[in-house]
């Protein structure tokens, strides 16, 4: 039997704000294909900067990240961008649904940055959009939709590529609890069926509940990885 | 395919996609910003095409007139030249053939047409188009026959005659019935011209022994060139219809060159426009360029997606503009003729010469400057960090961010030194480059200005909420505040520049006017015609009259390739032009002259230079001529010299006067004096005086010359008009996109009335400091025109007049319109509900 190499790998990572605070040290962390981990802390502990490091969008004092093997520190800035639309999805807070793009080329996006063949980001689009429970809805536009309905759009665009890792960053602040729940089961099921690793990034336990891990950011910059 | 070799070109399907839904959310802003580019474009394109279609008529004019010579020996002066230089000339080695003309401004009933007296034999040689006709009323002996003529098609139709008929022909004083004897080959629109016999010419003409031109045909052309020059008296001068063209190109270039300049800058304030609407449409769109970025999109991709926009709306607006700019050539020269009414040009209605290579350049220019327009904003879209973006919307205003100064300043350093250049070919290319500098920098330094302008006003700490949420939100975000104004600030300053250097224009002519229209009657005669001794001694004596001037104005061609300049030949014991400069008194050997201030500065006379002029047909010698003075002239841009009529006689034996100034005694009835002139002259030259008082006079000079400005005024307006349509669009978009922050306001209790009464001020002093920048910029700029541009390009300067009523008015139009812009769109933004504006994501 072999064992898959993790696609995420973080090793001794550390940041510190001006101050100096150190935000987190020594953060190790290895995430693999179908593993869901949650990232947890009060405000200000350095959740959202650990996952914009992790996307390449940050840079870390120290330490390492390395995506499916692809060290980020050396990239150039291009590099990353190229990794990032390849090989990674991203579910946001505030949803970030184009207003002015149907709900099929939103979730196409993705696809339409490497490639010029409409049709054929369309039709994918249209099977993710499937896969979240929106059949139909392609045509539509933001406005049509829930803030339930929009986080499942941004979730089916964060997949639609095939990416290895998948980012989300508090996917469910912007919905009520209930609303929350069954966007969070989905986003799990999505990221465990697809095979990609996912990093989440929350404030609240409940949700921080569904991941197989949980990484906990204290404000003294220390680091708890549990259950697992 | 593998993400390490994914590059910007592979997301052109998302930036399509991207493209495509702004414009279908936003159509009017694409709408608008396209408008902007073909308004520019339409105007610069449209001043172009009027200007080289009116100089093709001039150059088709003077091939006619000229018969297409390959080389031409020319009189310098409407005297011309001893016609002994014909033989010398046409046995000078290097020439096959040469032919002399009479060449006369004349009169064909009421038409005015060009008298040419040639030598069939000579002519039908070296300029065929000139006796080639195309019917004649069958008498071919006629061609010899001193009492006929034959007439262009032009000539024809404009004097109402027709071949075979006999038209009464007056030129140089004497009016000669002569029949019609067939009509010139060639087109309607060919010059007016008469052709007959130059015996006969110059026997019915008064011009016995002199002609005025000689066509060459060449065997070797660098021999003849240099032996025929030679052989020419001072009076003659060898010319070219190259040098011709450029003589007359000359004429009218500076005008051509300002008004390109102006329709350029119609072009600018678009390209401004671009820069404002898209600027203001990519903070909108800033979070949507951060999720791109964060999903994988380059830098390269969002500016590419902003410049694409910016290109599509340049290719589309200037294409527009290039359509609307052939129409309005099509009107403009149908209604106000080839200079747009300045008076360059004669002649009716000519037809619009399409220019492909100009077509070509105004399009990729309007294209660029869309694009630029966008790169800029592109640029700035793509530095903004993607992660800050997401989470802030990008609109995070820091009152304590510096607002650099440096670059304007240094941009308007190198303006003022590139004023201080010299003129490029005698245009003020320099000058032009260095308003354009002050220009860029001044609407560069806005947001400085915003700020500065605020800071005391910040310091407030009374005064109502509204009041104090103004002043702060703009002291926070003064490049928002610029960002409204940069085009409207450009086109501002631009128009006050113009209005400031036309009123100075203005007041000087008018005071120039007075100055040398100060008797109480004027006459001029046509044609050649003159007021002999005796008629003028029997004019002096007309009851009423306390002193008669007479004087004689004739043009004298001083460089070939130069219009001719004025020669003033009167009394100069009184009565002169007040003087702007003098010189020392005449040395001995010299004869004093008068220069005026568009002589001095093209031919370098200043006070005191001793000059030769080409007038001294009697001895056939030049003389030596002292400048003792310089005075004021706005009449004639290509120079004027005055004489004393006394030394002109003597030099020339011409004792023809064509001009006349009368000053009646106190009391003398004005219409009765001028009546009883009339009536002591012959029947013959009472025909060819045309008799004004001074007043109508001033009134005419100052009607022509508000009407050589009208298209300036247009063109202004039309900047304007683009400037207030972009403060509008950019007010109203970035009240639009601050909905939340209006929607938080009123949850915090701000009544909509106080967030009315805040935008308003907001708005009004958004325009205030647009007014008051564009206003001071626009008088900086004025100075360049009066002390640069003008004296550069038309030879004269003037006195600098501030146009208090029009500065006024603008500031007010522009606080006016930038407040109520404001409103109305805050009415829009703040009626919605407090609740749904902040909880608005887009």
């Amino acid at each position: 039997m072999t064992i898959d190499p993790p696609i995420l790998q973080v090793r001794a990572l550390g940041k510190a704000v001006p101050g100096p605070r150190q935000l987190f040290g020594g953060l190790d962390l290895d995430v693999a294909g179908g593993e869901l981990v949650a990232i947890v802390g009060e405000s200000g502990v350095g959740k959202s900067t650990l996952l914009n490091i992790l996307a390449g969008l940050d840079e870390a004092d120290s330490g390492s990240v390395s995506i499916e093997g692809t060290v980020l520190g050396p990239l150039d800035e291009g590099a990353r961008t190229r990794l990032r639309r390849a090989r990674i999805g991203f579910v946001f807070q505030a949803f970030h649904i184009l207003p002015y793009l149907t709900l099929r080329q939103n979730v196409a996006l993705p696809l339409a940055l490497v490639s010029p063949d409409a049709a054929a980001a369309e039709a994918r689009a249209d099977a993710m959009l499937d896969a979240v429970g929106l059949q139909g809805r392609g045509g539509g536009y933001a406005r049509d939709l829930s803030g339930g309905e929009l986080q499942r759009v941004a979730i089916a665009r964060a997949l639609v590529h095939r990416p290895a890792l998948i980012l989300a960053d508090e996917p469910t602040g912007n919905l009520d609890p209930t609303t929350a729940a069954r966007v969070l089961a989905l986003f799990a099921d999505a990221v465990r069926n697809h095979g990609a690793a996912g990093v989440m990034v929350t404030h609240s336990d409940a949700c921080a509940a569904i991941a197989d891990r949980v990484v906990r950011l204290g404000a003294d910059g220390l680091v708890a990885v549990e259950r697992g | 395919m593998a993400w390490w070799r994914l590059s910007v070109g592979d997301g052109r399907l998302a930036l399509r996609w991207l493209i495509g839904g702004e414009w279908r959310f936003h159509p009017a802003r694409f709408v608008l910003t396209a408008v902007a580019v073909a308004v520019g474009v339409a105007l610069g394109f449209a001043v172009h095409l009027v200007n080289g279609s009116a100089l093709v008529a001039f150059d088709g004019a003077m091939r006619g007139v000229s018969g297409a010579a390959e080389l031409s020996v020319r009189g310098t002066s409407p005297l011309g030249f001893d016609e002994a230089v014909y033989p010398r000339v046409a046995m000078a080695r290097g020439v096959a053939d040469a032919s002399p003309v009479v060449s006369l401004p004349a009169q064909a009933g009421k038409a005015r047409i060009t008298l040419l007296g040639v030598d069939i034999f000579r002519a039908a040689v070296v300029t065929p188009s000139l006796v080639a006709a195309a019917r004649s009323d069958g008498d071919r002996a006629g061609v010899f026959d001193d009492a006929v003529v034959v007439l262009s098609r032009r000539a024809l139709i404009d004097a109402g005659t027709r071949v075979g008929a006999t038209v009464m022909v007056t030129a140089n004083g004497h009016a000669v019935p002569l029949r019609v004897a067939g009509v010139l080959a060639g087109a309607d629109d060919a010059p007016a011209l008469a052709v007959m016999d130059i015996a006969a010419a110059q026997w019915r003409f008064g011009r016995l022994g002199r002609i005025d031109r000689i066509d060459l045909a060449l065997a070797d052309r660098p021999l003849a060139e240099a032996n025929v020059r030679a052989q020419l008296p001072p009076t003659a001068i060898l010319s070219t219809p190259a040098a011709q063209n450029v003589a007359g190109d000359a004429l009218s270039r500076a005008y051509r060159v300002n008004l390109d300049m102006l329709a350029l800058v119609a072009l600018l304030t678009g390209g401004f426009l671009v820069y404002s609407a898209q600027s203001l449409s990519v903070v909108r769109r800033q979070r949507a360029f951060a999720l791109l970025r964060t999903l994988g999109m380059p830098r390269g991709g969002v500016i590419a997606a902003v410049v694409g926009e910016g290109l599509v709306i340049g290719v589309v607006g200037a294409g527009a503009g290039l359509l609307i700019g052939y129409a309005l050539a099509w009107a403009a020269l149908h209604w106000f003729g080839g200079d747009l009414g300045a008076g360059y040009f004669r002649g009716g209605a000519m037809p619009v010469v399409f220019q492909p290579l100009a077509a070509l350049g105004f399009f990729a220019l309007g294209v660029f400057a869309a694009a630029l327009g966008s790169a800029l904003p592109g640029r700035a879209a793509a530095r903004a960090a993607p992660a800050a973006a997401l989470k802030n919307a990008g609109d995070v205003i820091d009152p304590r961010d510096p607002v650099a100064w440096w670059p304007a300043a240094a941009l308007m350093v190198a303006g003022a030194g590139a004023t201080m250049l010299p003129p490029v070919m005698g245009l003020p290319l320099w000058g032009f480059g260095g308003m354009a500098l002050l220009l860029a920098g001044g609407v560069v330094g806005v947001p400085w200005f915003a700020r500065a302008l605020l800071a005391p006003l910040a310091r407030m700490r009374r005064g109502g909420v509204p009041l104090l949420l103004a002043i702060r939100h703009l002291r926070g975000a003064p490049n928002a505040a610029a960002t409204a104004l940069c085009g409207i600030v450009a086109s501002t300053a631009l128009m006050i520049a113009m209005a400031t250097m036309v009123t100075s224009f203005r007041g000087s002519v008018a005071d120039w006017l007075g100055d040398v229209l100060a008797a109480d009657l004027y006459a001029r005669v046509n044609t050649g015609a003159s007021f002999d001794p005796a008629t003028r001694a029997n004019l002096a004596a007309t009851p009423g009259v306390a002193a008669v001037v007479f004087s004689r104005q004739l043009p004298i061609t001083i460089a070939a390739n130069r219009p001719p300049v004025t020669l003033i030949a009167r009394p100069t014991g009184h009565g002169l032009p007040a003087l702007i400069a003098r010189g020392p008194a005449a040395p001995p050997g010299t004869l004093p002259i008068w220069a005026s201030e568009p002589a001095e500065r093209l031919y370098g006379w200043q006070p005191g230079a001793v000059i030769t002029l080409p007038i001294v047909p009697v001895t056939g010698l030049a003389t030596r001529f002292a400048v003792v003075g310089v005075f004021r002239d706005y009449g004639r841009q290509t120079g004027a010299v005055i004489i004393d009529d006394r030394d002109y006689q003597r030099l020339t034996g011409d004792d023809a006067r064509d001009q006349l100034a009368v000053t009646v005694r106190p009391g003398a009835d004005l219409a009765g004096v001028g009546r009883t002139l009339l009536e002591r002259m012959s029947p013959a030259l009472r025909e060819q005086v045309e008799l004004t008082r001074p007043a109508l006079l001033r009134r005419v000079a100052l009607t022509l010359f508000d009407r050589s400005f009208a298209v300036t005024y247009l063109l202004e307006a039309v900047a304007i008009v683009v400037g207030l349509a972009g403060v509008a669009a950019t007010m109203s978009a970035q009240t639009i996109a601050r909905t939340r922050e209006f929607g938080m306001l009123r949850h915090l209790g701000v009544t909509r009335g106080q967030l009315t009464a805040m935008l308003a001020i907001e708005g009004g002093i958004v325009g205030l400091t647009g007014a008051l920048a564009g206003i001071g910029l626009g008088l900086v700029l004025a100075q360049v025109l009066i002390q640069v541009i003008n004296p550069q390009s038309f030879n004269w300067t003037m006195a600098t007049r501030v146009p208090v009523a029009t500065l006024i008015g603008v500031a007010a139009a522009l606080i006016g319109a930038a407040a109520v812009t404001a409103v109305l769109a805050g009415r829009r933004a703040t009626a919605r509900s407090a609740i749904q504006s902040v909880r608005e994501d887009w």
